[in-house]
């Protein structure tokens, strides 16, 4: 009874879940371009986009379905001629430096670049002051 | 005992005490859009289901500020917020729907169960107006000024008390 009970809820809990995916994808989310050559670029430009719905996976990586709609858009500029730089800044302008996934130094990202060299400068500085010492 | 000694010890401290500090502060997910005070883009949707209009830009550029309310049948927030738009309709506000990756019988379902404040709804089965405006999820709402401009974005459902807070944005863009 109470198995029964829970199960139905659970089933009518994920009935928006399924109506969500029951959509078709767009028509290239799962579909390759036809020139190699341009699949290649939206692939390594999908790679370097952060899908926004799951914000740990790239948009390649990602099943989610507005992940599938962001692939779809980046193949069909692809396919009109457009670079992918073109693409990449289109995003970054409706969404900021959150939907890239590819490390770029920039105002607030240089301390992340710049506290590991410190750190093995500072080592090194250390290590060359005791062998002096020793030898 | 040199106080060199103990510089490892406070420099570990500080580090941990960084971290338990970053970790009792509360989470901020919301992907915030970079379109706000940018034109609408160029968009075109076609009605959502019979019986209604569909949603371009140009429906916003008559000189009436409008919200926009990016939503869809098989979203649960949205039901959560369905009585806060009713009450924003009410008050004098117009909402045009943007339902995304949604079929007319089911948005026909959602608004017969749920009530239908909107004056248009346009379907994005692709989430292309989604995206060119910068919103990351459903449900979102957007005040649009009469010129077609994006001025206030509201990131989730809408609750019981932001309800005067998007009738003052509305106010203030009049």
């Amino acid at each position: 009874m109470i198995r029964a009970l829970v199960s139905s809820i659970v089933l009518a809990l994920a009935i928006p879940l399924a109506a969500q995916q029951s959509m078709p994808p767009a028509p290239y989310a799962y579909r390759q371009l036809d020139d190699p050559a341009q699949e290649a670029a939206a692939q390594e430009l999908m790679e370097t986009l952060r899908c926004l719905t799951c914000q740990s996976q790239s948009i390649a990586d990602s099943d989610a379905p507005m992940a599938g709609d962001m692939r779809h858009q980046v193949r069909i500029r692809i396919a009109a001629g457009e670079s992918p730089g073109e693409i990449r800044s289109w995003l970054m302008q409706r969404y900021g430096d959150y939907v890239s996934y590819k490390p770029e130094v920039s105002s607030t990202t240089w301390p992340l670049f710049a506290i590991p060299l410190l750190l093995v400068l500072v080592v090194g500085a250390v290590l060359l002051g005791r062998f002096r010492r020793r030898a | 005992m040199s106080w060199r000694l103990w510089v490892p010890l406070f420099a570990f401290a500080l580090f941990v005490g960084l971290a338990a500090y970053q970790l009792t502060q509360p989470k901020d997910d919301f992907v915030e859009s970079r379109m706000v005070g940018e034109a609408l883009p160029y968009f075109d949707l076609p009605p959502a289901m019979e019986g209604v209009e569909g949603v371009s830009n140009a429906t916003f550029a008559d000189g009436k500020p409008r919200l926009l309310n990016i939503w869809a049948s098989w979203c649960l927030p949205c039901i959560a917020e369905a009585p806060h738009l009713e009450s924003l309709q009410e008050q004098g506000a117009e909402i045009v729907g943007v339902a995304i990756r949604d079929r007319p019988e089911d948005i026909a379902r959602f608004l017969a169960r749920h009530g239908n404040p909107y004056s248009r709804i346009g379907r994005d089965d692709l989430s292309e107006v989604q995206l060119a405006i910068g919103s990351s999820g459903v449900p979102e709402t957007f005040v649009i000024d009469g010129q077609g401009v994006i001025r206030y974005q509201h990131i989730g459902d809408i609750r019981a008390d932001d309800v005067p807070v998007l009738l003052a944005e509305l106010e203030k863009v009049r």
